[in-house]
């Protein structure tokens, strides 16, 4: 593994990424049938109740910073966006998940920030690939 | 089952073996326990590694290390569980003596991170997390640390009092042979060294290295170090599914069934290797192993608790952070130190009178876990 | 031209994402003294006109109050596509759960491809082949280094969800006129990173003669003179060629300035006639005439004449265009060349 890793195309899995737009594009999550637990994102067993059987659930589309650190050494294909602020994210209807913020400096962050879902560019697969888009979160613009 | 002993141990320097390969490395190691063993009949070998598929593109690593050692015919396997690799690798090796499938075990642990890039590095680590929606936000394994670095900070601690953790590895690396950086290091050096995800900074980060250990294990007798303990845990792997974020729920399962299971106490414990691949984490280890109290473990190492004199020694040859981190080789060195203290064979770096030694390597945020208890025989 | 039923907005939305290029930072590096705009907007690494457009299309779909499943077409009009093969439609009817039972394509007109999308919409609805129809005019429109353009060069971008007229809807369409010739004023081949254009030739023959054009068009078959409107829209490639054309046409500032949003963000392309709309619909009141007219390079204009109506009172809730534009964080010329990926490396 060695060379110019922004040019590098075709490593990205189109199935992989195929396979999650709706729930990265619409904070798609599960409810289980049996039991009520809602998921995101959707597993095959629930925690709960063992249950194999889902129904769609839509998550509330804002929240606020519980934690979060500041990337500054970037895994390969995100590198052009540093520095950039990750945050655990619990969103209005409780539940939880882990997101980029943006449109803010990282310095600005805060503990209880309330902030809304985005949709944004996540990464590429280099110059020829396709691109990968899904949510991320930002400050709330009122 | 069985009781089972460690009967060889090896090591090799961690550090960056620019000319040696994976197998010459895994060679080094594992003809050193073998030596150390008196034998090299073994009768099955574990290999431990985490990410010589992507570092070296090498996959079939247990065909390809036996043949290293040039043993055809030996039943091989590598173990994967990401940075847990080595100890969860002496997990399967320990069963394999007990049950009485096997006589004489070899389990060793390699890896090679020097081959291969930092951004490399960086995704490898990240491998070990969830990757549609962790990995997925560009997140890295110190990114994941440092948000449970935050919250701890908010509730228990000055950011010095767990860079302190750092400190505290390096001072107990002083001399050590083994170690890839055998030197102090201050805490004015590591609060002012740059942030690597913040609130963790660059130098409370255990680096990248070579490194291979290997132990040789059999039946147990009178004398010697036996396993007591060994227990495998996992947890759900991501931090939104976790109830008490700065519970590592994995060690904590891990730590209870092995006391349980090697008859004693939190406060038996002589001495304990914890995986300190990030200040926080190994904090929090110790908490979650129920060593310290909940809040309370860097505010002990700050005040010198984790010293080799101090009440709870801690990383007695510099844990990850100062004798290194070779991924899927940290576990098995991790056990070997603990064996050598127990031997009494640990030099300067001796713990006075050990006689029970606890070793936690933890793959992923706390999501797996192998906990490995040994006890001085004859005592 | 008319449709066979009327046809209105029942939903619509805008978005300009939240950095900034002051015109004195590129006077700064360049050396040069103008300012045809204050400053523009600048898009962050992780948008593209996609992005814009979910944006936009979201607001508009949450302030129809219609369900997105029912919206039978996403046209996204822009001329700075992510993909040159690959509809950004497909993705924006995706991201607002459109599909699959919808018609998705990407028009390009220059800055008049987000208005051609809207002529689209309506045809289909005034038609009745589909009940919800939704036009997005977005761009991130790339600017030369050092070419007068790269003062205005802008991102953002808006959408429309067009349907029957009937109490739902904020606004009605009374009429529309397009007015097309061969003017090759502005234009970018394929491969080819920057537009070109004709300095001043931009002007006089291109921008003024369409816009006048599909305006004296419009107005001639409704019947209309300038003083019967509330608003008057106009493609703003930057803050003093729509005041000039629209005075031109006999219409006052009170009318052109609320729509004028080109000195604070720049200009848009594609989806500066549709901002520009979005910005008089946050403020216009039921009964407001409004007359708009785009323009897009090679040349041509759409014009429209919508009607404000009660339901604009309760369907222009969340954040107004304005809060886009005043949520703003300004960069140097270095980290807008790093933002625009025109630093090679």
């Amino acid at each position: 593994m060695c060379g110019d890793h922004t040019e590098e195309a075709g490593t990205m899995s189109v199935p992989r990424y195929w396979r999650e737009e709706v729930p990265r594009y619409r904070l798609l999550g599960k409810m289980c049938a049996g039991c009520g637990a809602k998921f995101f994102p959707a597993r095959p067993v629930c925690t709960e109740c063992g249950s194999t059987e889902f129904k769609d659930h839509k998550l509330a589309e804002a929240g606020e910073v519980v934690t979060w650190t500041v990337i500054r050494n970037p895994p390969m294909g995100f590198e052009k966006y540093k520095p950039y602020v990750v945050a655990l994210v619990e969103l209005e209807d409780g539940m939880r998940l882990l997101s980029q913020v943006v449109d803010v400096d990282p310095g600005e962050v805060q503990k209880g920030m309330r902030v809304e879902a985005v949709f944004r560019r996540v990464k590429e697969d280099g110059r020829t690939g396709i691109i990968q888009y899904g949510y991320k979160f930002r400050p709330v613009v009122e | 089952m069985r009781k089972v002993a460690v009967a060889g141990v090896g090591l090799v320097k961690v550090s960056e073996h620019w000319g040696k390969a994976l197998g010459a490395l895994f060679a080094d190691a594992a003809l050193q326990a073998m030596k150390d063993a008196g034998t090299d009949d073994v009768d099955g070998l574990y290999v431990s590694n985490m990410s010589g598929a992507l570092m070296q593109e090498q996959l079939n690593m247990g065909a390809h290390m036996a043949d290293a050692i040039a043993k055809p015919g030996l039943s091989a396997v590598r173990v994967e569980a990401g940075s847990a690799s080595g100890g969860v690798a002496f997990h399967e090796a320990v069963k394999a003596v007990a049950s009485g499938y096997s006589d004489c075990v070899l389990v060793a642990g390699v890896e090679k991170m020097s081959d291969v890039l930092p951004d490399v590095v960086t995704k490898s680590l990240v491998m070990e997390e969830e990757q549609e929606y962790s990995a997925y936000t560009g997140v890295t394994k110190a990114g994941l640390s440092a948000m449970l670095h935050r919250l701890y900070l908010d509730l228990y601690a000055e950011p010095s009092d767990v860079g302190m953790m750092a400190v505290q590895s390096h001072d107990n690396a002083v001399g050590c042979r083994h170690a890839q950086y055998p030197f102090r290091m201050s805490i004015e050096r590591a609060m002012d060294s740059p942030m690597e995800a913040d609130p963790i900074h660059m130098m409370e980060c255990a680096g990248v290295g070579d490194g291979a250990a290997a132990i040789v294990l059999v039946p147990a007798d009178t004398d010697g170090v036996e396993v007591a303990g060994t227990t495998v845990a996992t947890d759900y792997c991501s931090l939104p599914m976790r109830e008490d974020p700065l519970t590592l729920g994995a060690v904590k399962t891990a730590a209870e069934k092995a006391y349980k299971m090697a008859a004693v106490k939190p406060g038996d414990i002589d001495l304990v290797e914890v995986q300190d691949d990030f200040t926080i984490n190994g904090v929090l280890s110790l908490e979650s192993l129920g060593l310290v109290e909940r809040g309370k473990a860097a505010k002990l190492v700050a005040e010198g608790g984790a010293a080799r004199d101090g009440e709870l020694p801690t990383n007695t040859f510099g844990g990850l952070k100062a004798r290194g981190n070779p991924l899927g080789a940290t576990g098995i060195y991790q056990v070997v130190e603990v064996a050598l203290q127990l031997r009494g064979a640990a030099g300067d770096h001796q713990v006075e009178d050990a006689g029970v030694g606890l070793a936690q390597n933890m793959g992923g945020l706390g999501s797996t876990c192998a906990v490995t208890i040994l006890r001085r025989l004859g005592r | 031209m008319k449709t066979d039923r009327q046809v209105g907005v029942v939903g619509y939305g805008a978005y300009v994402p939240i950095y900034r290029l002051e015109a004195s930072e590129v006077n700064r590096v360049w050396g040069g003294d103008g300012a045809p705009v204050e400053e523009k907007s600048v898009v962050a690494p992780d948008e593209d006109t996609v992005t814009i457009s979910v944006e936009a299309a979201k607001q508009a779909v949450r302030r129809s109050g219609v369900d997105p499943s029912e919206i039978g077409a996403v046209y996204v009009g822009t001329e700075s596509k992510p993909y040159a093969v690959k509809p950004s439609g497909t993705i924006v009817a995706e991201a607002i759960g459109a599909t699959p039972s919808v018609s998705t394509a990407d028009y390009e007109f220059a800055c008049k491809a987000g208005t051609e999308a809207m002529q689209n919409c309506i045809g289909l609805v005034g038609s009745g082949m589909q009940r919800y129809a939704m036009a997005i005019g977005a761009d991130t429109a790339q600017g030369r280094p050092a070419d007068a353009l790269e003062y205005t060069a802008a991102c953002g971008g808006a959408a429309f969800i067009f349907a029957e007229r009937s109490a739902d809807t904020v606004a009605y369409l009374e009429a529309s006129y397009s007015y097309v010739t061969d003017t090759p004023d502005f234009w970018r081949r394929a491969k080819e990173m920057y537009p070109r254009h004709g300095s001043r030739f931009t002007g006089e023959p291109a921008y003024y003669k369409h816009i006048q054009g599909a305006a004296k068009g419009l107005l001639a078959e409704t019947g209309y003179e300038p003083e019967d409107f509330n608003y008057a829209v106009f493609h703003q490639p930057n803050t003093k060629f729509p005041i000039r054309v629209g005075r031109g046409l006999g219409f006052t500032m009170d009318q052109i300035d609320p729509g004028l949003v080109a000195p604070k963000i720049g200009n848009t392309y594609a989806g500066s006639t549709p901002v520009g709309l979005a910005a008089t619909l946050d403020i216009a009141e039921p009964g407001d005439r409004i007359f708009a007219v785009s323009y897009g390079s090679g040349s041509g204009s759409d014009a429209f004449i919508f009607t404000v109506q009660e339901a604009i009172t309760w369907k222009r809730g969340g954040p107004k265009l304005a809060s886009f534009i005043d949520r703003k964080k300004y960069v140097d010329y270095a980290t807008y060349l790093r933002f625009r990926g025109q630093i090679v490396q």
